[in-house]
C-alpha cells in the first residue's frame, strides 16, 4: 500500500531582520536562558510579530541569541536578533514585546539588522557587581592585589566535572567603588564570569568576604575601545554589514 | 470588616539571596504573566492554593488554575499559589528560619485564613506534611488554634481522606467550582459574626453549612479483626454521609480563561480546555472515570470562545482538548474539524488526550495533524488477553485493535504506542505474557499494512493498584513479587521473538510505589501515624523515583501499625468482603455500593456494562442519589466566527 508520509513545507526566507536589546532586571534574573526563550516566544505570538519560520518538521520562529547572561545575573544588555515574514518599525516592535513580556523583561532597544555578525560586535562586556555590606578598603585591596598578579587561578563546577582557568588575564579594567565593584571582561573560551572574578578577588585577599551572595548585572556588552565598551548600536562604524534593503 | 489580621511583610527580601544556591530558581519568584496580586486588606477571605509538587508539575494543574481564578474574580476573596520547594531549598529556608511562602506576594502560608491544598495523588501527603511543618502549621489539626490557617483538601487523592484525617482539618469531595465559593462565604460569615465557637464553630458551619468533610466530627470503631465497626458522627447536626458536589452546567463556567503563564519548564506548556467532565465507559479499574460522573459536556460554541480567548490571554501556541477520553464528546468530530480549520496556516497546534482503541480516534489524530505536527498515537487496550479485558469492562477485541492500527500505519504513522497494566483482578502469567503476542500482530499489521518493515510498537505497562470508590475496590492487589515475575515473562517472550521481538518496546514503571500508593489509597485512620513517621524520616516527593524509597515506608508501617493487629499485605493485597465497612462508605461520590457491588461480581463473571449515555442507564445510582443528569449533546451548532477570520484556505 502506498506510504502517505509528508515533506514538510519550504517556508520563505525572512524579509526584515531585527536586533534587540533587551534587559533581566529584579526578579526576573533568575529566568534562565531556557525560561527566557520561552518567554519571548510567547511574547511575540501576543504582540502579534509576525514572524519567519524555519523550514522542517517542526518549524521554530526564527531567533537567534548572542552571549546570553548566566542564570542570576540581571542584565541591561543581552542581545538577540529576529527574523520577519513581513516588515515592521523596530521600535513599534520594541515597544509590544515589552508590553507582552512579564515584569522585569523588556525589549530596550530595536534596530534594523542583517541577521549575521552580532556576536562578533559583542566581545566586551561592563558588569556592576552589588556587594552589600562588603568593606570599601578590602574591596580595593583585593582589587589592587588582583591588578598587580599575572595569573589569577580559579575553578568552576561544570557539567564536565571541575575546570581551573585564569580569571586574570580577560579582565580589562576593575576598580572598586562605594557598595561594589565596576568590572569590564573580555569574552574569551573558556568564558570567564564576574563570579569567576570575585572568587579570584578573596582568593588574593583573605580580608575580601562578601556577607551577602554578590548581585550581579551586566550593564553594557560590545567592543571595547578607548577604555570603555561600545554596544553594537552606539557605533556605526563598528558595523562591518549595516542592514540592507 | 471584622478581620484585623494585620498584613504580614513579604518574605521575599529574605529569600532572594538564598536562590542564588538552588537549581531552578525562577519557580519561587512569582510575578509570571496572568498571576494576580492583591491587596491583603481588601479581601475578607485569603485562600493559599497548593499543589504538594514542584511548580513544574503543579502549576499545570487545571484544577488549580480553575481556582485561583474562581476565587480571584470575587473582590473580596484573595487566593495566592504555593508549591512542594526542593529539598535545597527546604533546607535553606529552615536554616534561614523563613517558612513555606506564596508566590504572589511571598506571604508566610501561615498567615492566611486557608490552605486548600489540590491531592492528585496519595503520593504526595508526604510532601503536605513537609508542607506544613515548613509553614509553622502544627501537624495534627487537634494541635492548631485561631491563629492557623484550616487546611482543607480536595481532588482525586481525596475521595479517601482517612488516612490523613489527622492532618488535615476538612475535605472537599468532587467539583471544586462551587464548593470554593461555598467555604469563602461560610468563613466571611463565621468572621462577621465574630468568630462564635472558635475553630471548632468554623468547621461546624462547614460540615453542615458548607457540605465540608470534617474527619474529626466522626469516631471510627474496629472490630476485633481489625475491620472497622462503623463510622459514626460525634455531634449532633452532622450529617452520616458527605455527598460530593457536582456542576451541572460546565458552559456557565468557562475557567480558566487566562491561565498564567510560567516562565519556568513546566510538564505541559498548553492553553487546556476541558471538553467534558467525567465519563462512563466503566472501565473497572479507573477512580476518575467512577467519581466524576455524570458526563457534562461543555458545548462546542463555548469551547471555541474559550480557545479563542485562552491562547490570546496567554501567547500559548498548543491547545489541549481535555477529558477522561476526549473522542468520546458528542460532537468532537466538528470541534476538531471545526478548530482545524479556524488555525490553518498558523503555527498553533491541536492535542486531544484520547487512547480510545477505534478507527475513528485515528480520523481525529489525522484532523488534529493538518497543521503539520504529528503527535504520537496512543491506545490503551489495559489487558493482555480478551478475557482480563471482559473483566476490567475494557470491551476491545483483538480484531479492533489490529483495525486501528493498521488505519494508522496506513494513515503515515509509524509508531504506535500501546498502554497496560499489570496485577489486574485474576490476572494469570498468561493473560500479561499475551501482551507479547498482540504487540507481535501490531508489527506484523503495520508491516502487511505498508508494506514496509520500520514499523515500531513501545509497551508500556503500569502496575494495578485497586482504589476506593470503584468495582474494584474490594479486590486483593497483586504482591510485587508477581508483578516481578509477569513483567519478566513478559520481557522474555519479547526478546525471544525472531521475527518482531526488535520492532517491540517495553517500558514498566517500577511496582515498588505502588505498594505504598495501594496502603495509602484503601488505609484508614490508623495510618496517619505512618505517614508521619515516613515522614520523619524523611519522605519527600514520593512520586519522584530518586526520593521514593520503599524500605523508608515500610520500617515507617511497621512502627506506625505497631499494636494495631494488621499490616501492609492486611491493607493491600486482602480481598475484602461485601459485609466490611470501608473506610470511605460514609463517603458519597454518588455510586451506589450495591451497584459497585453487582459490577465487581460482573467482573468476575467476565460480563460487560456497557456505557449509558448509548446504551440506556444501568442504575450506577449517581443522576438518582445527587439530583445531577449527564449533559450531552449534539446540540448541532457550530465554532463561533473569530473576531477577524483569515479567509478559507
Amino acid at each position: 500500500m502506498e506510504s502517505k508520509r509528508r515533506q514538510p513545507t519550504q517556508q520563505p526566507p525572512p524579509v526584515q531582520w531585527l536586533a534587540l536589546r533587551y534587559c533581566k532586571r529584579g526578579r526576573a534574573r533568575f529566568t534562565s536562558h531556557q525560561d527566557f526563550g520561552r518567554a519571548f516566544e510567547r511574547a511575540l505570538r501576543r504582540a502579534d510579530v509576525p514572524m519567519a519560520y524555519s523550514s522542517g518538521f517542526s518549524p521554530h520562529p526564527r531567533i537567534s541569541y548572542a552571549n546570553a547572561s548566566a542564570t542570576g545575573a540581571a542584565t541591561e544588555a543581552d542581545y538577540l536578533e529576529i527574523g520577519l515574514a513581513e516588515r515592521r518599525e523596530p521600535a513599534a516592535v520594541a515597544a509590544a514585546l515589552t508590553a507582552a513580556l512579564p515584569d522585569g523583561l523588556a525589549v530596550l532597544e530595536a534596530v534594523e539588522s542583517t541577521g549575521r555578525g552580532l556576536g562578533e560586535r559583542l566581545t566586551a562586556s561592563h558588569w556592576w557587581i552589588d556587594l552589600a555590606g562588603a568593606d570599601r578598603e578590602a574591596s580595593a585591596g583585593a582589587v589592587a592585589a588582583f591588578l598587580a598578579a599575572d595569573r589569577v587561578w580559579v575553578e568552576r563546577l561544570t557539567k564536565n566535572g571541575v575546570r581551573r582557568f585564569d580569571a586574570r588575564e580577560p579582565v580589562l579594567r576593575l576598580e572598586a567603588e562605594e557598595g561594589g565593584l565596576a568590572l569590564w571582561l573580555a569574552h574569551r573560551v573558556p568564558l570567564v564570569r564576574p563570579d569567576d572574578v570575585v572568587q579570584a578577588l578573596a582568593a588574593v585577599e583573605s580580608a575580601f568576604v562578601p556577607e551577602v551572595p554578590a548581585l550581579y548585572t551586566r550593564l553594557a556588552q560590545g567592543v571595547w575601545r578607548d577604555g570603555r565598551v561600545i554596544g553594537p548600536f552606539e557605533d556605526a562604524a563598528a558595523d562591518p554589514s549595516p542592514a540592507a534593503s | 470588616m471584622t478581620d484585623v489580621t494585620r498584613e504580614p511583610h513579604s518574605l521575599y527580601d529574605r529569600l532572594e539571596p538564598l536562590l542564588a544556591s538552588v537549581a531552578r530558581p525562577i519557580q519561587y519568584v512569582g510575578g509570571e504573566v496572568n498571576s494576580i496580586r492583591k491587596d491583603w486588606a481588601d479581601a475578607e477571605v485569603r485562600w493559599v492554593l497548593m499543589y504538594p509538587d514542584t511548580y513544574a508539575v503543579g502549576q499545570p494543574n487545571q484544577g488549580l488554575a480553575i481556582l485561583y481564578e474562581v476565587l480571584n474574580e470575587q473582590d473580596w476573596i484573595l487566593a495566592e499559589r504555593s508549591f512542594a520547594v526542593w529539598p535545597d531549598l527546604a533546607e535553606l529556608l529552615s536554616a534561614h528560619r523563613l517558612p513555606q511562602f506564596t508566590l504572589e506576594n511571598h506571604r508566610p502560608v501561615g498567615a492566611f485564613d486557608l490552605l486548600g491544598v489540590s491531592l492528585s495523588t496519595e503520593l504526595g501527603y508526604t510532601n503536605l506534611l513537609a508542607a506544613l511543618d515548613l509553614a509553622g502549621i502544627p501537624l495534627h489539626a487537634a494541635d492548631r488554634t485561631g491563629d492557623h490557617p484550616i487546611v482543607i483538601v480536595g481532588g482525586h487523592g481525596a475521595v479517601n481522606p482517612e488516612p490523613i484525617a489527622d492532618f488535615i482539618d476538612a475535605a472537599v469531595l468532587g467539583d471544586g467550582e462551587e464548593a470554593v465559593l461555598a467555604v469563602s462565604r461560610v468563613l466571611r460569615a463565621w468572621k462577621a459574626a465574630g468568630r462564635p465557637g472558635g475553630r471548632d464553630g468554623l468547621l461546624e458551619r462547614l460540615a453542615i453549612t458548607a457540605g465540608c468533610y470534617v474527619p474529626r466530627f466522626y469516631d471510627v470503631g474496629y472490630l476485633p479483626d481489625g475491620r472497622i465497626e462503623a463510622v459514626r458522627p460525634n455531634r449532633p447536626g452532622i450529617p452520616a454521609r458527605v455527598e460530593k458536589y457536582t456542576l451541572q452546567d460546565l458552559d456557565d463556567w468557562p475557567y480558566p480563561k487566562a491561565p498564567l503563564v510560567p516562565l519556568a519548564e513546566t510538564v505541559h506548556e498548553r492553553y487546556s480546555v476541558e471538553i467534558f467532565r467525567g465519563c462512563t465507559q466503566g472501565c473497572r479499574f479507573c477512580q476518575a472515570g467512577m467519581v466524576t460522573r455524570p458526563v457534562r459536556e461543555r458545548s462546542i460554541d463555548t469551547i471555541g470562545r474559550m480557545v479563542e480567548a485562552g491562547l490570546a490571554a496567554t501567547g500559548l501556541e498548543e491547545v489541549g482538548l481535555l477529558s477522561l477520553s476526549s473522542a468520546d464528546h458528542s460532537e468532537i468530530g466538528s470541534i476538531a474539524r471545526e478548530l482545524a480549520d479556524r488555525y490553518a496556516g498558523t503555527n498553533v497546534s491541536l492535542s486531544l488526550p484520547s487512547t480510545r482503541v477505534d478507527a475513528f480516534n485515528v480520523e481525529l489524530a489525522e484532523e488534529l495533524a493538518r497543521n503539520g505536527r504529528r503527535a504520537g498515537l496512543t491506545f490503551a487496550p489495559e489487558g493482555g488477553s480478551e478475557r482480563l479485558r471482559r473483566v476490567i469492562n475494557k470491551g476491545v477485541t483483538e480484531e479492533d485493535l489490529l483495525q486501528t492500527v493498521a488505519t494508522a500505519f496506513t494513515g503515515g504513522w509509524r509508531s504506535v504506542k500501546l498502554y497496560f497494566m499489570c496485577g489486574l483482578p485474576t490476572e494469570t502469567d498468561e493473560d500479561v505474557v499475551a501482551i507479547a503476542d498482540l504487540a507481535a500482530r501490531v508489527i506484523e499489521a503495520g508491516r502487511r499494512a505498508t508494506g514496509q518493515r520500520d514499523i515500531h510498537c513501545t509497551v508500556s505497562i503500569g502496575a494495578f493498584v485497586p482504589k476506593p470508590h470503584t468495582p474494584f475496590q474490594w479486590a486483593g492487589q497483586a504482591d510485587i513479587e508477581t508483578i516481578d515475575r509477569r513483567l519478566r515473562l513478559l520481557r522474555d517472550r519479547v526478546r525471544a521473538d525472531r521475527r518482531y521481538g526488535r520492532a517491540i518496546g517495553v517500558r514498566y514503571s517500577d511496582g515498588r510505589p505502588g505498594v505504598i500508593e495501594g496502603l495509602l489509597a484503601r488505609g484508614d485512620r490508623r495510618l496517619g501515624p505512618v505517614i508521619e513517621a515516613a515522614f520523619r524520616a524523611g519522605a519527600r516527593f514520593d512520586g519522584w523515583s530518586e526520593h521514593f524509597d520503599l524500605d523508608r515506608w515500610l520500617a515507617a508501617a511497621e512502627s506506625g501499625l505497631a499494636g494495631t493487629g494488621v499490616d501492609v499485605a492486611w491493607y493491600t493485597t486482602r480481598e475484602r468482603g461485601w459485609d466490611e465497612v470501608l473506610p470511605w462508605d460514609h463517603l458519597d461520590l454518588g455510586l451506589d455500593r450495591n451497584w459497585l457491588w453487582d459490577d465487581w461480581q460482573a467482573a468476575l463473571a467476565e460480563d460487560a456494562t456497557a456505557d449509558c449515555r448509548w446504551h440506556g442507564c444501568y442504575d450506577c445510582g449517581v443522576c438518582t442519589s445527587l439530583g445531577t443528569r449527564t449533559e450531552v449533546g449534539p446540540t448541532g451548532r457550530h465554532l463561533l466566527p473569530p473576531a477577524a477570520a483569515p479567509g478559507p484556505a
